[in-house]
């Protein structure tokens, strides 16, 4: 179990490791290995508070399933042979095909002083531009529509705007279940100020279910709606004319384009899908309201037109000056605890670092600082690109940090494939059998990393706050901090002087003052007073928000002077295109594929799939569907379905619900090779990028769907993971006390009985069987001590597991509970211990029947037949007798 | 004058036919009762009870002498009879009764079997079948004693674990490959032996005796395959044989046992059969759910009411030392039939229904015997359990009533 132990210590103050709201977490190691963790009331973000994600993180940090030595090609190694090997691997590859050659693949979950190091070594040293992050498929459109409006890549606003804001528009984001904590704010307003809550998504969420407005529009349409918003606006004077002029361009322009593309209510609805009477009560809210956030999230951003859509929004808050004030301002709401300290220190393709580019006078600034012997000059491939690029046979070296492209990137089938045309393939991984850990290359080197709790370093939330991740817990078996690994290739490759950091205070130090070298306010990101901070400071240091410059002041929200960093200081109205989905539906796939997350799993599972109350709320991989399209198809709830898109299938749970469009089809993205044997559904994703930012439509592929039939389904309760044959269909879940499985089979019910035997040999089974209808139960003892447990049926009707799991929390189960995980049936009230077996009648009606006034053995007889054939019982009813009277007249 | 009637035999069905014809007709007959045994009529299932010490002699009684007496029975106890006088219509008891009658009725139950083996009539080779059984083996189960049961039917089972309980080391020998192999399939039967050997019974299956030897006394038990086990105490508990020599003397009509019709009548139209003696349409029964049936058709056929008794179906509901078991009908599926089993061994509990069709033909339950009276219903009436299925396996719940056992 645990091995990482240490003696109790104080609560540490630290950050949540999930999403992007960044939230205080206090840990209070339990010297075992396991932390109780409670949430900081001192922190910003949540005052105390905690989603179900971020409550049940002691939950996930036992070392099942962690990768704790460094291996090469499936053996283990030492770290100076696995470091060897990658270094001489990736010179290699520079040496034979050049440095471009060679990729990184990086992850949100990185810290920044990971992500800094990192992006140095590739970007400085290495020589190769080709770094790029999963953020691309998180918020790499936000970050686009950003730098085109505000000439930087700005979150102008800050959470306190969520609280003071009268009105929160909420555009492509479930923020209910993927940022809980800023949704509770929000609902808090409501509250507190009558804040009212409008929801765009085609989908109606939790979030659209809580909303005043929920506008539950066409896929791909919303550039549509705020491009009405815009003629809206204009049209009804509500467009701040004083503010545009002085501190904006492009207006006329991207009014002219928003116009025709929606040049009325009525356009709008049509184009939307919407009615006139919702989106003209959207338009009047807005208009009508000054204090109006517009927060945005994965909806908008994973789409062939996800910067278009950024901007659409920004340019109605530009046009009405709402932007930069209390309450009000457009809202990229990040999915990564770190996609923001990714940003920073510039680990994406299109930035070189800490906010800079490709400019000539960038370039050369950040080599100057570097001392870099191989500074790049231009943009890398993104994520898309890149990935086919390995296909290609471009790129010869891929070293993925953190992060499971094989589960969450599209076309994720061809990308496993791909990998193994790499000469190199390098993963530094806390997990051992990720599905991206498990893949090969023609050389394979993996490298375990420290996982959350035990490195040490920043992160950065969705608000520019800066907020330490703390140690809390000991390295566990080799495992080391990313930077450090990442420094000791550098020192193999030559490069040692400059990657001798002490450790991650020097990093940030570093990487702060990069962002303050020659910035002088001509660039947003300005850690400068924290680049002399000494280590004791960097230790306690509280969350900060940026911009942090040396001289001048901290700033909660950027803007407000109108005062923006594109050349001329003005924002930037931009004309967008007309929406469109970048790919039709029509002949074998007639549904639109929308893909997303459930309230208590993060990404590909390998953390939050180790507890057992977070993989509850959804056990299985599912799709949803709407009545009107699964009713064709002979579709019902819970039936099992198969999605297929060009790219890939998947076989997925229906459930039929309206809260998905006619049309729609939704899917959530965690499941993988390692959770679920047919619900990668990141294969099933074509991932077209948008134009500008690179990130790939995740949300709108064509995809056909039709039932899936099995001969049988059920479940498989063991203690630890079993795997099942080829060929059957299964979703895996942490439970209480083990591992569960779903499955479906074609297996008949006797082939199941024999598998089972097989695999439990030396156990004792209990089991039913009704064979002849295809029904079969078995409960695995070894002593008295419950193993494993299975349930199988036709799919008709299929077993349910939620009281075997509860039976299975127990180690010994009484003996209720052991009958009921044969029976399938809720424990009842027995008759206990039956006395007269002749008639077959239990000691608690015998009791019940003298209660009641049966007061001699022929008067029990009469009442419930026991000891009125053999008699064998009398002694024990006539025994019963006086015990029964004196109980009841005590 | 009241027609006389005797009735030799003392045991549970005599005195069910007793309590239900003085029901009926109190006084209507002139009843004679002659038992061999030294007591009146006692529960004969409790004695296994009654060798392991749960209940004493007392708790094994059923009527006392008033009871006889105040129904106007007269009660002859130790009376072996000697021979029945069709001619005469007299019953003899050797030297000291003469018993005259107009109506007869022979409930002389059965005889212990002795193996045809060598060493059968040492001393120390005891059966168990009546209270003087019981005396004797007590007598014989000192500390230290080794005691080997022979037999591993339901009487033998009873008898090993009541010497069991009274500290005996104990082994039980079958010659089958699994116990009750009449009444139960291998898994119910295994699970029975579990429960024996929980108990503190050594079990041998496919144990052939070939001989008890010993000097005087039983000393040890040799087995076919050479198999030397000593042995103090030899209890022989392997079946009876309905007591037909009194019938067969009187020139009765007898197969395996006395041959009657549905009314208990014998090949005499003045004596009837039943219980263990009797054979009816070719069944002759050991249980005493029969014997009661039969009692109770021939009370009332001897009142004058209209009364069959038509067989009972082979079912048996009993209580291994503590542990329930039910059988009845089919135990194992025959060819197009189902099985439906539930079993937990580990919980003692066995579950099995034998279907064809949507009919019931047979159910084996070990542990939870709680359905078995709506089996025997099911399969004696044949009705359809297409609805029931789950029900009949894993039981009702508690609050829904349950079916009346026919």
């Amino acid at each position: 179990m645990n091995a990482h132990v240490q003696a109790p210590a104080a609560a540490v103050k630290t950050t949540c490791p999930y999403c992007g709201v960044g939230c205080g977490v206090l840990a209070t190691p339990d010297g075992q290995g396991g932390a109780e963790i409670a949430g900081d009331t001192a922190h910003p973000a949540n005052f105390g508070r905690l989603c179900s994600k971020g409550s049940a993180l002691g939950e996930t940090l036992s070392l099942d399933n962690r990768l704790l030595h460094p291996q090469v090609d499936g053996t283990r190694v030492s770290w100076e042979s696995a470091l060897g090997t990658v270094a001489g691997g990736l010179r290699k590859v520079a040496e034979a095909h050049g440095p471009d050659a060679i990729a990184f693949y990086l992850s949100g979950q990185l810290l920044t002083e990971d992500y800094y190091v990192a992006n140095k070594l590739a970007k400085g040293f290495l020589g190769t531009p080709h770094v790029d992050t999963n953020s691309r498929l998180c918020m790499s459109s936000a970050v686009a529509a950003h730098r085109r409006a505000f000439g930087s890549d700005t979150v102008p606003g800050c959470y306190e705007d969520l609280d003071e804001a009268d009105l929160i528009v909420l555009v492509g984001s479930n923020t209910a279940w993927c940022h809980p904590i800023l949704f509770r704010r929000m609902i808090d307003a409501r509250a507190r100020r009558g804040t009212k809550l409008v929801v765009i998504d085609p989908r109606r969420t939790q979030t659209g279910e809580e909303a005043d407005l929920f506008l539950g529009l066409k896929p791909g349409t919303d550039t549509a709606l705020f491009s009405g918003l815009l003629v809206h606006l204009a049209a009804t004077g509500a467009v701040d004319a004083r503010y545009v002029a002085d501190h904006t361009s492009g207006f006329d322009g991207a009014l002219e384009r928003a116009a025709a593309i929606a040049p009325s209510v009525a356009a709008t609805a049509d184009a939307t899908g919407l009615s006139e009477a919702d989106v003209a009560a959207f338009f009047a809210l807005f208009s009508g309201t000054k204090r109006v956030v517009t927060a945005f999230s994965q909806g908008v951003n994973q789409s062939a037109q996800g910067t278009d859509k950024g901007n659409a929004i920004i340019n109605c808050h530009l046009a009405t000056g709402r932007i930069g004030q209390p309450g009000a301002g457009p809202f990229s709401l990040t999915g990564q605890p770190n996609a923001m300290g990714g940003r920073e220190v510039g680990g994406l393709a299109n930035m070189l670092a800490a906010h800079m580019h490709f400019a000539p006078e960038e370039v050369d600034r950040v080599r100057r600082f570097w001392s870099a012997p191989n500074i790049i000059t231009g943009e890398g491939m993104k994520a898309v690109a890149l990935f086919e690029a390995i296909e290609r046979g471009k790129i010869k070296a891929l070293w993925v940090m953190g992060t499971n492209p094989i589960v969450s990137m599209p076309r994720a089938d061809r990308i496993r494939e791909s990998l193994r045309k790499l000469d190199l393939y390098v993963v530094s991984e806390a997990v051992a059998d990720s599905d991206s850990a498990r893949a090969l290359g023609k050389r394979t080197v993996l490298l375990p990393a420290l996982a959350w709790g035990e490195k040490d370093g920043t992160v950065t939330n969705s608000e520019r706050r800066v907020s330490r991740q703390r140690s809390f817990l000991k390295a566990p078996g080799e495992a080391r901090a990313d930077w450090r690994i990442i420094a000791d290739v550098a020192k193999r490759l030559g490069h040692g002087e400059a990657f001798a950091y002490s450790g991650t205070a020097a990093i940030f130090r570093e990487h702060a003052a990069l962002s303050a070298f020659e910035n002088n306010g001509s660039r947003d990101f300005d850690l400068g007073a924290l680049s002399d901070m000494p280590d004791a400071t960097y230790a306690g240091t509280p969350p900060l928000q940026w911009p942090l410059p040396k001289r001048g002041k901290a700033k909660a929200r950027l803007f407000a002077d109108g005062q923006f960093y594109t050349f001329d200081k003005r924002a930037r109205f931009v004309a967008v295109q007309p929406p469109a989905l970048a790919q039709a539906v029509g002949g074998d796939y007639p549904l639109v594929l929308n893909t997303g997350r459930v309230r208590d799993h993060w990404h590909t599972m390998t953390r939050t799939g180790k507890s057992q109350r977070l993989s509850a709320h959804r056990s299985v991989p599912f799709v949803e569907i709407h009545p009107d399209d699964a009713a064709p198809l002979g579709l019902k709830e819970g039936d099992l379905a198969r999605i297929a898109t060009p790219h890939g299938t998947a076989i997925l749970e229906a459930m039929i619900t309206d809260a998905v469009r006619p049309g729609s089809l939704f899917a959530a993205f965690h499941w993988s090779a390692a959770t679920a044997s047919d619900a990668r559904v990141g294969a099933l994703v074509r991932g077209i990028p948008d134009p500008v930012s690179g990130q790939p439509e995740l949300k709108a592929t064509p995809a056909g769907i039709a039932p899936v039939s099995y001969r049988n389904r059920g479940f498989l309760l063991t203690r630890r993971e079993h795997a099942l044959p080829e060929g059957w269909w299964w979703a895996r879940a942490t439970i209480s006390g083990g591992s569960g499985l779903q499955f479906a089979t074609q297996e008949s019910s006797r082939a199941v009985a024999l598998m089972m035997r097989g695999l439990f040999q030396g156990c004792e089974l209990a089991e039913y069987a009704d064979h002849a209808r295809g029904r079969y139960r078995c409960a695995v003892y070894d002593g008295d001590r419950l193993v494993a447990c299975l349930a199988l049926g036709p799919a008709e009707a299929r077993p349910t597991w939620e009281e075997a799991k509860a039976y299975f929390s127990e180690s010994e189960p009484e003996p209720g509970a052991r009958r009921a995980l044969l029976t399938g049936r809720a424990e009842t009230a027995s008759a206990g211990p039956t006395v007269c077996a002749c008639h077959g009648v239990g000691l608690d009606v015998i009791t019940g029947v003298i209660a009641a006034g049966a007061g001699s053995v022929e008067a029990v007889g009469a009442a419930c037949k026991a000891g009125t054939n053999c008699g064998s019982c009398i002694p024990e009813i006539r025994k019963l007798l006086p015990q029964v009277l004196a109980r009841n007249a005590a | 004058m009241r027609e006389r009637l005797v009735v030799i035999g003392n045991g549970m069905a005599s005195l069910r036919f007793l309590e239900r014809l003085t029901e009926r007709a109190p006084g209507l007959y002139d009843v004679t009762v002659v038992g061999a045994e030294p007591q009146a009529a006692y529960n004969r299932v409790l004695l296994s009870s009654l060798l392991g010490g749960e209940v004493d002699e007392a708790g094994c009684a059923f009527r006392g002498l008033d009871w006889y007496e105040s129904h106007g029975i007269r009660l002859i106890t130790g009376a072996p009879v000697t021979q029945v006088d069709r001619e005469n219509g007299l019953v003899i008891v050797g030297e000291t009764h003469v018993l005259p009658f107009d109506k007869l009725v022979l409930a002389v139950g059965s005889l212990p079997i002795r193996l045809p083996k060598p060493g059968m009539d040492l001393p120390g080779v005891l059966t168990f079948r009546d209270l003087a059984d019981v005396a004797a083996i007590r007598r014989a189960a000192v500390e230290h004693a080794r005691a080997i049961v022979i037999g591993g039917g339901l009487l033998g089972l009873e008898a090993a674990v009541g010497l069991a309980r009274l500290g005996v080391d104990t082994t039980l020998l079958h010659v089958m490959d699994r116990l009750m192999e009449r009444q139960l399939d291998h898994a119910a039967a295994g699970l029975v032996k579990r429960a024996m050997e929980a108990r503190g019974v050594t079990v041998r299956l496919k144990a052939d005796t070939a001989a008890i030897e010993g000097e005087g006394r039983v000393e040890r038990l040799v087995l076919s395959d050479g198999t030397v086990l000593p042995a103090d105490l030899v209890v022989l508990s392997v079946g009876v044989r309905p007591n037909v020599a009194l019938a067969q003397n009187a020139g009765l009509e007898t197969a395996r046992g006395i041959k009657v019709d549905d009314r208990m009548q014998s090949s005499d139209a003045r004596i009837f059969a039943l219980g263990e003696c009797a054979e009816h349409r070719g069944m002759v029964y050991g249980l005493v759910e029969p014997a009661y049936e039969q009692a109770e058709t021939l009370s009332r056929h001897l009142v004058g009411e209209a009364a069959a008794y038509l067989g009972t179906a082979l079912s048996t509901s009993l209580k291994v030392s503590g542990l329930p078991v039910f059988s009845a009908g089919e135990i194992e599926a025959p060819e197009g039939a189902e099985t439906v089993l539930m079993s937990d061994p580990g919980l003692g509990l066995y579950r099995k229904l034998i279907v064809a069709e949507d009919r019931l033909l047979g159910a084996v339950f070990v542990g939870d015997i709680a359905e078995q009276g709506w089996c025997k219903d099911l399969i004696r009436t044949g009705a359809s359990i297409a609805d029931h299925r789950d029900d009949l396996m894993f039981g009702r719940s508690a609050s829904a009533p349950q079916p009346l056992a026919a």
